[in-house]
């Protein structure tokens, strides 16, 4: 036991205490749209304090290129994912419109653009 | 040392655990598809941590290919799924 094996420990720990907290607002949040927030930024950080946690205990091995390329592969696909849900669910109305501080979108609608990727 | 990761072990049990709830009770397929993917991604963390402890470099693939399938079917669902229609809707008011 030395000072990396300690680091990756606490790098896995914290990134464990992220996935709960992303499970508990999963489950806990009233809407959509505020459960794609709980599940999309504390889960992605949490993955990657822990592939970070197991880089340094597997250190010096070829794998570890894997486990980059898998946070890689996370950081760039789940704002894809995240705009995909969040727009579908505002389309469908599948919010609470009373937890909006702001509506863009809406704005958007009233000026004659359209605020989206075009059509679906 | 062991008991670090058997707190990580316990916390990733129960974060899955309690995303399976939502990904049962819904109430919209939107809310299915992101406890869906909330759940791949713990699972993904508890292959990290089992190689983190275990050293075992055979499972760090399985890692990689988790990352493209979840990201594959996500989108594909989010595509092609069925809207949901006023029925559901209207069950989901009652909830």
């Amino acid at each position: 036991m030395n000072a990396s094996d300690i680091v990756a420990a606490v790098l896995v720990l914290g990134g464990s205490t992220l996935a709960l907290t992303a499970a508990i607002g999963v489950v806990r949040f009233p809407d959509t749209l505020t459960r794609m927030h709980a599940a999309t930024k504390p889960q992605v950080l949490g993955l990657l304090l822990v592939l970070a946690g197991a880089a340094i205990r597997l250190r010096g091995n070829v794998d570890v290129g894997m486990i980059i390329l898998t946070g890689l592969f996370t950081l760039i696909t789940a704002p894809v994912v995240a705009n995909r849900v969040g727009q579908l669910a505002y389309r469908e109305q599948n919010i609470r419109d009373d937890l909006l501080t702001r509506d863009e979108m809406h704005e958007f609608a009233e000026s004659g653009e359209t605020g989206g990727n075009g059509p679906n | 040392m062991t008991i670090v990761w058997v707190i990580a072990a316990v916390m990733l049990s129960a974060a899955a655990l309690i995303t399976m709830f939502r990904l049962l009770a819904g109430p919209s397929t939107l809310d299915r598809l992101v406890a869906l993917d909330t759940l791949v991604a713990v699972t993904m963390c508890s292959i990290g941590t089992w190689a983190a402890f275990s050293l075992d470099t055979t499972v760090t693939y399985g890692l990689t290919a988790l990352a493209l399938i979840s990201f594959v079917g996500s989108v594909s669902v989010a595509r092609f799924r069925v809207p949901d229609t006023d029925k559901s809707r209207a069950a989901r008011r009652l909830r």
